[in-house]
Order: structure tokens, then sequence, then C-alpha cells
């Protein structure tokens, strides 16, 4: 009778970790669908770009307020979680505050003051975070996009975390053992005095009630991750890795189209030969669905915080625009969630939906009103690339479908023609140097 | 005032045997818009004045595929890529300047990996470096002490991180350079860009260019400065909208040079 605890607690811990493997192993599944990119250059400025972004949260504080919280959550969250380690431990094993008899009172007790204080910086900073939600209403969490699922989404996590770190200062208040030591109970012996009138049995039933609540809540939030934004908290990591490194400006030069234009400029190649037996099938051009992106932009997909710094600087969506980059990042998670269901009830194969990223979920007028200004990707806390997203589809709805608004066909046959987007003669092109 | 602008182009120079310091890379806009021919004509006479021996395409150059790039069309981006990359190969060109953010950022970042390789930089950044090296001299005349605010252009700022050469060319002239509330990594489009310039805005609440113009006239400023023909367009178009049009002027870098060198 007496492993039973133990037994339960192994049960429980294997089962979510399966779970989480599982997912993890999904996530990894659908961001292969994307289409390889080389990404192996540059290895030290990658890690920089990571050590600074992710994990020194350096984009996150140009908002200060906002960041300062930010960091305060991050980082209390992170050390907090050392404490898991102990958990685990002792439910595997039985033991009580293993962390003690191994680092000793003084140690031990620094640490868990550390915690404590961290656990209410956390509380206070995640309740300021709800308020700015849900009270303050700031304008960027109330786009179109942010009602449903994202809105709860962002309020459980919330909710999570004060629970969790609720239940730690009461798991600490309630152990009368750990009282008994004075150290390290910076903050949860002023919780103590509501236990004052309990019996000691009962004082032992609300500590291990707060232990066993606490651990499965942190499993159970591990769980949570990949239903939800808050897997930036992984993803931000890899993401931030494979961000772009060359300028913003420069957007990459399709190597299809470069081998079709050499051909078409070669004078030995003929025109009206037949394609080679073994020619490889015509490539499809820029994106409609989510295979066709590149696995970076489908990672980028799962890392959007959905914060919505990208949308609240973004001048069309300013001047009333249907365009949102942050719609743009959470409609291609969507839609790859949708194919990943499809293929996980087709046995593994993907079998056609009839549906796909454009049309039924970003419309056309959305892609068409970006100005390709880089102001979301400058403004992304995590390196996400939305414009790259945008000008794949209109690379789709131009190169595979003729479907550009008629004012830019009129400018690209003029380019075509002249050599400049307006119907003027190239001839005429240094007519200005004559005129006064 | 000089009255002859002497514009050398590639060929003429080829034939002399000669081959020139730097390529000016005009644009279309630049070429044939009438409100951006001047700001070509004004940089080409402080060329002439600091006696840059520099030369154009002129009916050899044609449109970079910018717009066609951004619109999705890389096909069409390519084979002008491709084409002018084989005129200026063929004249061996090693720099380039542009007066057009477009124009640089596609020679700068998007040839090279189709086999055009150059030095190219922005008008304001040749012209701080002919101030450096004592080529040009510039006194703000004019222009002291007047409010200026500079439009950072999406494609010289956050596209290629170039910020201070107009800001200290504006300082250069002894004016008061006015910053906008969203200005350098945070600046905000003029509305024109990804080829925007060349269609109707979708349907919205205001158009990009009038929330800009805003933007520019909340730091009262006597001349709003560009960098960028396309913005010059958009931000002059704001600041009639906002009947201002006779009391801020819009106008590039080149020209508040020229003008306050009296060229
Ligand atoms: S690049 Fe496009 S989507 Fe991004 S901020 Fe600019 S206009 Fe908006
Ligand atoms: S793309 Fe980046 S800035 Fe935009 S909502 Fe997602 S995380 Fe935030």
């Amino acid at each position: 009778m007496t492993y039973l605890p133990n037994i339960l607690f192994a049960i429980i811990f294997v089962t979510a970790i399966v779970f989480f493997s599982k997912n993890v192993m999904r996530l990894r599944r659908n961001i292969k669908l994307g289409k390889d990119v080389d990404v192996s250059d540059n290895k030290s400025q990658r890690w920089k770009n990571m050590a600074k972004i992710a994990l020194g949260q350096t984009k996150m504080v140009v908002r200060p307020i906002a960041g300062l919280l930010h960091i305060i959550v991050y980082v209390g969250f992170v050390i907090i979680n050392i404490e898991v380690l102990e958990i685990v431990i002792d439910g595997v094993f039985g033991t009580h505050r293993i962390g003690l008899n191994v680092l000793g009172a003084s140690v031990y007790g620094f640490l868990i003051g550390a915690f404590e204080i961290l656990a209410v910086l956390v509380l206070v900073s995640v309740i300021v975070f709800w308020i700015r939600r849900n009270i303050i209403k700031l304008k960027r969490f109330l786009s179109n996009e942010m009602t449903g699922w994202p809105k709860s989404d962002g309020n459980i996590i919330l909710y999570f975390e004060v629970v969790l770190m609720c239940l730690f200062l009461i798991m600490n208040a309630a152990d009368s053992s750990f009282q008994g030591l004075d150290t390290g109970n910076l903050i949860s012996q002023h919780i103590v005095p509501w236990f004052n009138s309990m019996s000691p049995e009962s004082l032992h039933f609300v500590e291990r009630t707060a232990w066993w609540l606490h651990i499965v809540g942190i499993l159970i939030f591990l769980n949570y991750l990949y239903y939800s934004k808050h897997l930036h908290i992984l993803l931000a990591f890899p993401n931030t890795y494979y961000g772009k490194l060359v300028p913003k400006g420069q957007f990459k030069n399709s190597d299809a189209v470069t081998r079709e234009v050499k051909l078409m400029m070669d004078p030995e190649a003929d025109p009206f030969a037949a394609p080679a037996e073994d020619a490889p099938e015509a490539e499809k051009f820029g994106a409609s669905d989510v295979a066709d992106l590149s696995w970076v932009q489908l990672l980028n997909a799962y890392t959007c915080t959905e914060c919505g710094r990208c949308t609240s600087e973004c001048p069309a969506n300013q001047t009333g625009k249907k365009l949102s980059p942050r719609k743009i990042m959470m409609d291609t998670r969507d839609r790859l969630e949708e194919v990943s269901k499809v293929i996980d009830a087709n046995n593994g194969s993907f079998v056609d939906d009839g549906k796909q990223l454009l049309g039924d979920y970003i419309s056309h007028e959305e892609l068409w009103a970006c100005t390709s200004c880089n102001a979301c990707v400058e403004a992304c806390p995590v390196s996400i690339d939305p414009l790259s997203i945008i000008m794949d589809m209109r690379q789709y709805l131009v190169m595979e479908q003729s479907a550009a608004p008629s004012d830019l066909n009129n400018m690209m046959g003029n380019i075509e023609n002249n050599g400049a987007p307006w119907p003027f003669n190239q001839m005429d092109r240094l007519n200005w140097a004559q005129e006064q | 005032m000089s009255d002859t602008l002497k514009v050398p182009t590639m060929a003429e120079l080829f034939a002399a045997g000669q081959q020139p310091e730097v390529l000016f890379w005009v644009g279309c806009a630049g070429s044939f818009d009438d409100r951006a021919k001047k700001i070509t004509k004004a940089f080409v006479k402080i060329l002439n004045k600091a006696n840059v021996s520099f030369a154009v395409l002129g009916t050899e150059e044609s449109c970079t595929g910018d717009p066609a790039k951004r619109s999705g069309n890389e096909f069409l981006f390519q084979m002008q890529a491709v084409t002018n990359i084989e005129v200026m190969n063929a004249y061996e060109v090693k720099k380039v300047v542009t007066a057009c953010p477009h124009c640089f950022n596609t020679l700068k970042n998007e040839y090279p990996g189709l086999g055009g390789n150059y030095e190219v930089v922005h008008h304001t950044q040749f012209l701080k470096q002919l101030l450096e090296e004592g080529r040009i001299s510039m006194e703000g005349g004019q222009y002291k002490g007047k409010r200026i605010t500079f439009h950072d252009p999406c494609y010289l700022g956050r596209a290629n991180n170039v910020y201070e050469a107009p800001r200290e060319l504006i300082k250069k002239l002894d004016a008061e350079l006015v910053e906008m509330k969203n200005c350098k990594k945070k600046g905000l489009c003029c509305g024109a860009g990804g080829a925007q310039m060349f269609k109707e805005p979708e349907n919205g609440s205001k158009d990009v260019n009038i929330e800009r113009t805003e933007q520019a006239l909340e730091t009262q400023p006597e001349i709003i400065a560009a960098g960028c023909p396309f913005c010059n367009t958009m931000m002059t178009d704001g600041v009639k909208n906002k009947e201002k049009e006779s009391s801020i002027a819009v106008m590039d870098i080149a020209e508040l040079i020229a003008t306050a060198e009296d060229l």
C-alpha cells in the first residue's frame, strides 16, 4: 500500500510524457511537410540571434511595459520549474524535499526563497497581463482573429499560471516541517496563519493536495502547449535560430524560375523541343497551401504567440484594410493543423480535402493590401516573417493563376514591353537630360 | 546656375575607352515621372559640380523588376534582372549609385544571386561620402534653422538598415531635424511599396499616405524630406490632401542640397 502514491505518480508522469512526445512527433511531421530550405549557413550568427532574441528577449523590451512583465513571467517560470525536478524525484521515490538533504538547509532555503519571491512577481505580472487583455482591452488583443479560441487561449494560459503559482506557495505554507526550518519561506510564512486552526492531519492533507495538483497541473500545462500559442516557449528558440539573416529587403529568388529564364536566354536551346522523357514535372510556382511553403515558414506559424505586434505596426491594418500579418500566421497554423488531422485520419498520408490555405483561409484582398514594408517582420519578437508567406502566395496568384488586379497586369505588361512600369518608350529614357 | 547637365552614357565612355567611377542608375521614376525627374536632375547637378566621373545607361537601362517581383511575377523580375545584368557586366560596372531605394535594394540584394555583383549605394550614402571626402561642401544657407522631418523609405531603412546617411545630410544643412513619432526602424510606410504605387488601394478607412502625412504634420515641419521618388509622390499627394502645399514642401535630400548650393 505504501507504494501506491509512487506508482500512481509514475503512471501519471509517464502518461504525460508519452502524450507530450506524441505531439512533439506530430509537430515535427507537420513542419516537415514544408519544402526544404538550406539554413545550414552562418551558424555562429544563428546562435547569437537565438541567444539575443529568444533567451535575451531583446525584441520584447521594444515595448517596455509588456517587455518587462514578460521577462518576469519568463524568468520566473523557467526558474521555478527547477523545483519540478525535485517534485518528480520525490514523487517517484517517495522522498520528501530531497533537495533539502542534498543541498543542505541554507542553499535549499535560499533557492526556495528565491522561487517564492519569483512566484509572487509572476502572479502580479500575470494579473497585469489579464487586466490588459480583459479590462483595458488593448487594441492589439481585440482584432477579428482574436475572438473565440485564441481569446480563451490567452486567458487560459494566465489562469494556469495563477493556479500553479498559488499551489506552489500553499504547498510550502502547509508544509509544517518546511516552515519549521524557517528558511526559504519568505512569502509562504505569511500564508501559514490561514491554516492555524487546522489539525496537523488536515494541514498535511492540504499540503499533499497542493503538491499533487501542482505537479499534475504542470503536466497538463505541458500537454496543453501543442494546442496553444504558448508553444512559443519552446519554439521561439529554433525559430530565432532559423530566422532570416540577409537584409529584410532581400526576397529570395526562385531557383525554378532561374532555370526557366536561363533556358529562355540560351541561344542554343530549342524553344520548340519536346520536353525530355525524364524531365521533372513542371514545378508549381508560389504557394497556395501549406505544403508549398518552406518548413521554416511552417515553424514560424507554430511559433507565433499571437501577440499582434506585427499587426499593430502594419500600415495596411492601421488604415482599416483586411490584412493582418498575425492572421496570416494564425491561418497558416490552423490550416496546417487541419492538414495534420486529415493525415491522421488517413493512416499517415494526405488525401485532398478540397480545401487550401489560399481562399479558404487567406483571401486575395488581404494579400494585395500588403506594401511589403517589413514593419511586421521588424516588430515580431520571435523572428517570424509573415511577409514571405504573403509574397509566396502572390507569386502563386500571378504565376499560376494570372489573378493579379488589372492595374498590376497593366504595370507588368508595360515592364515587359517598354522596360518600365508605365507606358513610356525605352528609347525616351534619357530625354530628361535634355529637358530644362 | 549651370544650364546644361553633363550626362555621359556608358556607351559613350566605353567607346572613348573610359570607365566611370560610378554608374548612376536612374530608375523608371527618375527617368519618366515629372516630379522624380527633378530629383534626378538635382542629383546630376551635384555630381557635375563635384566633378564626379559617372555615367548613365540611358536607353540601355530597363526596369530592375522590383514591382514585378513584389507583385509576384518572379519570371518577369528575373528576365529584367538578367537583361540588366548582361548590360552592366558588359560595361564592367563595379559601383552603382541610385536615388531610388527600390532599385537600390534590388540591385544590391537580389541581383548578386543572378550574376550581378556590384557595390550599390543609395544617393544619400554617396552624397555623404562626397561630403566626407571634401568633394562637395555644404552650407545650410536658406535651410538654416528650418524644421525638416525625414520620412524613412521602407526599402532604405528597415529593408537595408540605412537610417543615418540622410539624417546627417539634413543636419549638415544646419536645419532642425524633427523626428516623427514613427521613425527609423519603426517608420511607417508611405503606402507605395510592394507595387501598391501601381494599383488602387484595397478598401479601408484611410489611405496609408494620409496616415503618414498626418504623422509628418504633427512635427510641424516646413519641409518633409524624402529619399525615394515614390515616397515623394505619396507624401506630396498627402500634403495636397491636407491643403498644406503652400506652406510645406516635400523635397528629396538631393534637391535640398542642390538648392542650398544654388545649383
Ligand atoms: S509587410 Fe505587409 S503585412 Fe507586413 S506590415 Fe508591411 S504591409 Fe503589413
Ligand atoms: S507574427 Fe510575431 S509579432 Fe505577429 S503575432 Fe505572431 S509572434 Fe506576434
